[in-house]
């Protein structure tokens, strides 16, 4: 599979590129940052033992850059079969309440960036008669909750998106992948009390790359995390007001 | 709360992050897969946060001509035998638990079953990438900055962190190992049973039943292994198990006199007498105790420690006796222990083994803990052996001066490179006066 990768620097998109690595997937990496874009795909190449791994700048800040990012991962790879986004940004509610201006950002990056990338990204898939478009969005935006609100808009909005793509474009051959990870410990949740069910990065990556391979619209991972959000879900609103998770 | 392997909690915190420059430069100490034992990896009580380099886990390079990789601190070394024995490389020296990073690996100066062949982990390694305590990024290795280096091979994270390291692996003629096992009875035919075994042998070591008394007293299971040439070995590579694991923290009663003994008693007697031979794949040889994930629960809510010593061959070998004879007699109840002979002292100055017999026990913390730590220490002491920092949380400074006669020109070095005294751990605090 050829695979345009935004966000394996880290985290999630950091385990996820080296196991489809590991069992040959071919892979393009995109990101803000060049030092660190070189460094993973030199580790990518190292752990796979074969092929090489191509680097493109392209920050969801920056819409004016996807297309060009785009261009090269297809020129790079001589095709295209899936892009995966696992880049996103994340603060707690309490921090988002005293910076206004972060608080636009984020939801400006984990909605109105990501969303733009992906348009550009399912527009190639589907000139190419197809392919894969897997998202990191969040469990999140399944309930509102106090420490959440922000975030768990944003990332709301970017489920309901995909969910949109895959009703409208799956008889063309777009199968969309929607991730919602529920906590997991990576360093965009360092400092945060883990909670019971909290996720290890291998496994997270395993349960993902099974769901992207089968096509599966809708995944949470670690898997547990689907019961926990049936009951949250189920809580009345009265309940959602006075918890404080 | 953050504890070692050992159970036992100081007040502190871990923060992580892919990125060790941003992480190393405010920290006092690294901390890695906190695989040591005891408060090694533990924050002084007034800084009680620790840079956790786990995720810090690239690899930058390898040279399949000559197996030299250079790859990022937090870099597992179940990552690194994954990823390498399929290609017919492996760590040069390993370990019995492949649950650490190479940063812990270079910090403990680590050893293995091929000690009394290839060294420590150290031997191996060819230039680190460090953070100093003035906050300059410098490289050392063993021709440049070489007292940085030596100090900090085995010098438990106390004279900067360890950001990168280059190392050689080694080459291995299959992915299977053929190991040999067989009783032996008593301590002193183990201490034969390890020099003989270790002419034909690279990875040798024993597990001893340290309740037994009297002529039994050592008696134990010695176990031999080799890589398997390529004609001796199935094709193919070994499937990595799904492990099964304590699933909370059991009662302190589970562990006691008898149940040791009869667990003990079984482990021998489930040998059958005459030697035993198999081709085993890699993981359970080298790592049996990582297929029970979380065992160290089974200790109970107290915790344990492990104490580890290497008694020098000067001391000859009735030093073996003498450490068991004291251990049975203060009812030590330690489940297996572990005894192995190590070959020649290595590079880094603080490092652990030296030529002799060194053994390692668990030991479930009770009220008389702290005693029975210092009684065995004073032997120690006597028989001119020392402890192993890695293990250890109870030794006082006067016994570890006292084993220690490299600490002097280790402290100038670590000195030199810190006089503020910036870089500290519990450990460092307790044992060697550091500012808490
Ligand atoms: C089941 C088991 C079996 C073991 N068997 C053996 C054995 O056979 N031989 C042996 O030698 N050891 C053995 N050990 C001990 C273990 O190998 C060492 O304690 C090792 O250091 C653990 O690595 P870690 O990554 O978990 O480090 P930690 O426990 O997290 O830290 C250990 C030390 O390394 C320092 N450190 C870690 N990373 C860095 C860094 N990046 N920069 C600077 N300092 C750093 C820490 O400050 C600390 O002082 C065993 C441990 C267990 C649990
Ligand atoms: N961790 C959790 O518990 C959790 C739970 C639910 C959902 N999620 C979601 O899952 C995804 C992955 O999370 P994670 O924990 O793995 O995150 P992470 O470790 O923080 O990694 C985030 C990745 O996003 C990249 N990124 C951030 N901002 C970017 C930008 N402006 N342009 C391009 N790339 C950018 C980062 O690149 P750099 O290297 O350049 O920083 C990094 O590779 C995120 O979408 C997150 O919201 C996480």
């Amino acid at each position: 599979m050829k695979v345009a990768f935004l966000g394996a620097t880290r985290g999630m998109g950091r385990s996820l590129s080296r196991l489809m690595a590991a069992r040959g997937d071919e892979l393009f990496l995109l990101g803000r940052e060049p030092a660190g874009l070189e460094r993973s795909a030199r580790d990518l190449e190292a752990r796979a033992g074969r092929g090489s791994v191509g680097v493109a700048v392209c920050d969801l800040e920056q819409p004016a850059g996807f297309a060009a990012a785009l261009d090269a991962a297809e020129a790079g790879l001589g095709g295209l079969d899936a892009v995966v986004v696992t880049a996103g940004v994340f603060a707690t509610q309490d921090v988002l309440e005293q910076d206004p201006e972060r608080a636009r950002r984020i939801l400006e990056v984990d909605f109105t960036d990501t969303v733009t990338f992906c348009e550009h990204a399912r527009r190639r898939l589907l000139a190419r008669g197809g392919g894969t478009l897997v998202v990191f969005s969040s469990v999140a935006g399944e309930r509102a909750r106090k420490p959440v609100v922000l975030y768990g808009a944003a990332k709301a909005g970017l489920t309901r998106y995909l969910e949109g793509l895959d009703h409208r474009f799956h008889a063309q051959g777009l199968r969309t992948v929607c991730v919602k990870p529920g906590f997991v410990k990576t360093s965009m949740t360092d400092g945060l009390p883990a909670p019971p069910f909290a996720g290890e990065l291998d496994e997270v990556a395993r349960v993902v790359l099974r769901a992207i391979d089968r096509g599966q619209p809708v995944v949470y991972a670690p898997p547990i995390w689907r019961w926990v959000m049936l009951v949250v879900r189920a809580l009345p609103r009265s309940i959602m007001r006075r918890a404080g998770f | 709360m953050l504890c070692g392997w050992g159970r036992v909690p100081v007040a502190g915190r871990e923060v992580r992050s892919e990125d060790l420059e941003e992480l190393t430069r405010r920290a006092v100490l690294c901390r890695g897969l906190g695989r040591s034992y005891g408060d090694s990896s533990l924050p002084p009580p007034s800084h009680p946060v620790v840079a956790a380099t786990p995720l810090a886990d690239r690899i930058l390079s390898f040279d399949g001509a000559t197996g030299r990789l250079r790859a990022e601190a937090g870099l597992s070394l179940r990552a690194l035998n994954r990823t390498f024995l399929p290609r017919g490389f492996y760590a040069p020296v390993t370990p019995g638990t492949q649950l650490i990073t190479l940063g812990g690996m270079v910090a403990a100066d680590v050893h293995g079953k091929n000690h009394h062949r290839d060294g420590c982990f150290g031997a191996h390694v060819t230039r680190l990438r460090m953070r100093v305590a003035d906050g300059r990024i410098l490289e050392c290795s063993p021709e440049e900055e070489t007292e940085l280096f030596r100090a900090t091979v085995g010098g438990m994270g106390l004279t900067g962190h360890i950001l990168e390291v280059e190392c050689r692996l080694a080459r291995v003629p299959s992915t299977w190992i053929v190991a040999e096992s067989e009783r032996i009875h008593d301590v002193d035919r183990f201490i034969d049973g390890l020099k003989e075994a270790g002419v034909r042998w690279p990875y040798t070591m024993g597990w001893i039943d340290c309740l037994s008394r009297g002529s039994l007293l050592g008696r134990g299971i010695l176990m031999k292994g080799r890589w398997a040439e390529p004609d001796e070995a199935p094709p193919g590579l070994p499937r990595p198990r799904r492990r099964p694991s304590v699933p909370l923290v059991l009662p302190g009663w589970v562990i006691n006199r008898w149940t040791v003994r009869a667990f003990n008693a079984a482990f021998f007697r489930c040998h059958l007498p005459r030697v035993r031979r198999r081709l085993v794949d890699p993981e359970s040889f080298f790592y049996p105790l990582d297929a029970i994930g979380h065992w160290n629960r089974m200790y109970g809510p107290r915790g344990f420690t492990q104490y580890q010593c290497v008694l020098p061959e000067s001391a000859g070998r009735g030093a073996a006796r003498r450490f068991l004879e004291l251990l049975t007699r203060r009812g030590g109840a330690s489940m297996l222990c572990v005894i192995k002979d190590c070959g020649a002292e290595g590079i880094g100055l603080l490092s652990f083994p030296k030529p002799g017999i060194s053994i390692a026990l668990d030991i479930p913390i009770r009220d008389d803990t702290q005693d029975l730590v210092d009684a065995l220490n004073e032997l120690v002491v006597t028989e001119r052996g020392r402890i192993y920092l890695a293990k250890d949380q109870f030794t006082r400074p006067a016994h570890f001066r006292a084993m220690e006669p490299r600490l002097e020109e280790w402290t100038c070095i670590r000195r030199k490179w810190d006089p503020e005294g910036r870089l500290r751990s519990a450990q460092s605090v307790r044992l060697l006066a550091d500012r808490p």
